[in-house]
């Protein structure tokens, strides 16, 4: 108990937005398999509306794929078997008469492998808004500048925008693929490690995005960076070996957790 | 004491890295050997070409007659000729010309003597129709109607070797083949790299691929028999076998190669690419059309080429339901004859070493030079989309 000192983090002190807060996303009992691993035991949790919420763990627990049940991305791998229920505003959005496209529309992601398309940069932003029907070039000329400038990547890339997204750096492709994420305005966006190959100066850049997204948007975010995830989180589950093991506020996570486990991974002395 | 593992054969100071293609012979000697290996496929093709070549550059060269009443020299002249011009005139080759004694040579002149007295004498007797403006400009012939015309018959009193109905004939075949085989293939490959299940992919990739292991005679025989009938009863056009029906017989040759490339382009594109497109909220068809297939556009496109090849180097198919008749004509519906089915038909027939033997070789050299230009453009082509897409080119 020695070793652990709450000023090792920084904790999140911006006022909660008015009224956020409210359930908006409840999971109840979710297992997931992939073929005969279980990946996910029993998950229950509750996201606030307008909060960030942050998915902690040790590497394999269970995050990345806890994240991809929200917009149904585990669809596509067709070995997987979910049980249990996630509602998103009181709707089930495992019902089979749930339209998938309209459920992913408003709810963005972004993924752990950066994973820009191969298209010029400006394309790769307004692809999403031209699938949600924004078809005005002033429109979108404003919207690709906006979203760049706020996953600070636009004073890199205003001299290129027509060039290939592939010729970006790791970090840059990162950051496009977060502005891509942020140009079509989700109601939910779900931020799997998305500072994971960032500098501090962007990864400061992308939390104070995240700080003011929140005002509108809910966040879940993944991230191993501890002091990432007590800065700007409003709420911290702990998950390990596919449990959660804690869910809680975050101020309580990183004060005074009630699992060993969980003070043990957040300190560091983990294994 | 160094942390040098024990049984590694490291050298004092850096001297050791100077080892060159010492340090690991058998990679370098394998990696020769499968450089020499490509090097021979190179070198194979060009042979092909050099044979092919070599048989039409007599003539390229203009050093053909095919004209049906040549001057004659009277047998008596002989001991007036040099023997260098003696075996032209007779038209010789050097060692059968050592061959042949004085008395045979003679006899040689005098049935030369004899077919000049008997020639025909209208004015197209003398025309050697192995000149270029014969091979590709219209010419009114004193044997058939009145008229301009493109006429490849190299069988008959006047050898006529016009190449356009013949080179009309390949274009229309395979420009009909390319329309009905690349747009099925390609929604087939879209479809089973894309949209299928896995299970019923596994199924339909195999089905579609056994198309090319139909024989080309088979599905000669299926587009002159079942095809020709049904295609006339639906389309109700004259000619049973025409340009129409060999091209979609030759189509069914098309589709497996087609499918096969453009199938493992796409899907080859990286699954996240599709998967950003779905978070985004694209219907599985959206991303398949506007993020995939844009991705794969090089090797797609080097499925089309490749399939363009095949259409146009295919014999069997389109000598069985094409109708097999060399006419000048641009409609689809008219029988016609392909370079490829020319050649298979008729070498067997033409005397070797004659205009007919080398016009046929000529034609075969054409259609290599094409194929090789088509697939050059296609390369350059291919390396400038995949620029574009690597972030490489403008
Ligand atoms: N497509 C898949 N097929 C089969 N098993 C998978 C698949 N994706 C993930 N898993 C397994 O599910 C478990 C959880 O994986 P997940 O990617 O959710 O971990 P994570 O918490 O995001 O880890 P990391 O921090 O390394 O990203 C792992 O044991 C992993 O091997
Ligand atoms: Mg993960």
């Amino acid at each position: 108990m020695a070793a652990f000192s709450p000023t090792q983090v920084t904790l999140n002190t911006a006022k909660p937005t008015e009224g956020a807060g409210a359930p908006l996303i409840a999971s109840e009992g979710v297992n997931l398999h992939y073929g005969a691993t279980q990946a996910l035991k029993n998950i229950s949790l509750t996201i606030g509306e307008r909060h960030v919420t942050a998915f902690i763990g040790p590497s394999g627990c269970g995050k990345s794929t806890f994240l991809r049940c929200f917009n149904r991305m585990n669809d596509l791998i067709d070995s997987v078997r979910i049980t249990g229920s996630i509602k998103i505003g009181g709707q089930d959005i495992y019902s089979p008469d749930v339209d998938v496209i309209e459920l992913r529309k408003r709810i963005g992601m972004v993924f752990q492998r950066s994973n820009p398309f191969p298209k010029s940069i400006y394309d790769n932003i307004t692809y999403g808004l031209k699938l949600h029907g924004m078809t005005a070039k002033s429109e979108l000329d404003a919207t690709v500048e906006q979203s760049l400038r706020g996953a600070a990547l636009w004073d890199e890339v205003k001299d290129r925008l027509h060039t290939s997204a592939l010729g970006l750096s790791g970090g840059q492709q990162q950051r496009l693929c977060i502005a891509r994420a942020i140009a079509i305005k989700p109601e939910i966006l779900l931020m799997d490690e998305p500072a994971s190959a960032l500098d501090p100066i962007a990864t400061a850049k992308i939390e104070e995005l995240i700080l003011e997204l929140k005002r509108e948007f809910t966040i879940v975010i993944v991230t191993h960076n501890m002091q990432q995830a007590a800065r700007i989180s409003d709420q911290t589950a702990f998950f390990y070996l596919g449990e959660l093991i804690e869910f809680d506020t975050t101020a309580k996570i990183f004060t005074n957790p009630s699992k060993k486990q969980t003070e043990d991974y957040v300190t560091g002395r983990f294994g | 004491m160094t942390n040098t593992p024990a049984n590694a054969k490291r050298t004092v100071g850096w001297m050791g890295i100077h080892r060159g293609h010492k340090a690991r012979p058998v990679e370098w000697l394998a990696e020769k050997f499968i450089f020499l290996v490509s090097l021979t496929a190179i070198l194979m093709v060009f042979l092909i070409f050099v044979f092919v070549a070599r048989e039409a550059l007599p003539l390229v060269l203009g050093q053909m007659n095919s004209a049906a009443a040549r001057p004659a020299i009277p047998a008596k002249d002989m001991d007036k000729l040099k023997p260098a011009e003696l075996q032209e005139y007779l038209g010789l080759t050097p060692a059968e010309f050592k061959g042949l004694d004085k008395e045979a040579l003679q006899a040689l002149m005098e049935v030369r003597e004899e077919e000049a007295k008997e020639a025909p004498k209208d004015k197209d007797a003398k025309v050697n129709t192995t000149e270029w403006k014969y091979l590709f400009g219209a010419h009114e012939w004193s044997d058939s109607r009145p008229e301009d015309r493109h006429v490849w018959q190299p069988i008959g009193r006047i050898h006529k070797y016009n190449l356009w109905p013949l080179i009309i004939g390949s274009l229309k075949t395979t420009l009909v083949a390319l329309l009905f085989s690349v747009p099925l293939a390609l929604a087939a490959a879209i479809y089973v790299s894309q949209l299928s299940s896995p299970s019923l992919k596994e199924w339909l990739k195999p089905a579609i691929e056994m198309l090319s292991g139909v024989p080309s005679v088979v599905l000669g025989f299926f587009g002159l028999i079942v095809m020709a009938t049904f295609l006339q009863s639906v389309f109700g056009y004259q000619s049973r076998l025409n340009a129409f029906v060999a091209g979609i017989a030759l189509g069914l040759a098309v589709i497996p190669v087609v499918f096969s490339i453009a199938e493992d382009a796409l899907t080859s594109v990286p699954r996240s690419y599709t998967q950003a497109a779905l978070a985004l909220g694209a219907s599985k068809w959206q991303a398949a059309w506007q993020i995939v297939l844009p991705a794969a556009a090089p090797g797609v496109f080097a499925a089309v080429v490749l399939g363009f090849g095949r259409a146009i180097g295919e014999t069997m198919v389109v000598l069985m339901a094409s109708g097999n008749a060399s006419i000048m004509s641009w409609s689809l519906f008219d029988s016609t004859r392909s370079i490829t089915a020319t050649i298979a038909a008729e070498l067997a027939e033409a005397v070797f070493g004659g205009h007919h033997y080398r016009m046929l070789f000529l034609i075969g050299a054409m259609l290599f030079i094409v194929t090789f230009l088509t697939n050059l453009a296609g390369d350059l082509i291919m390396h400038r989309l995949k620029g574009r897409l690597e972030g490489k080119a403008k």
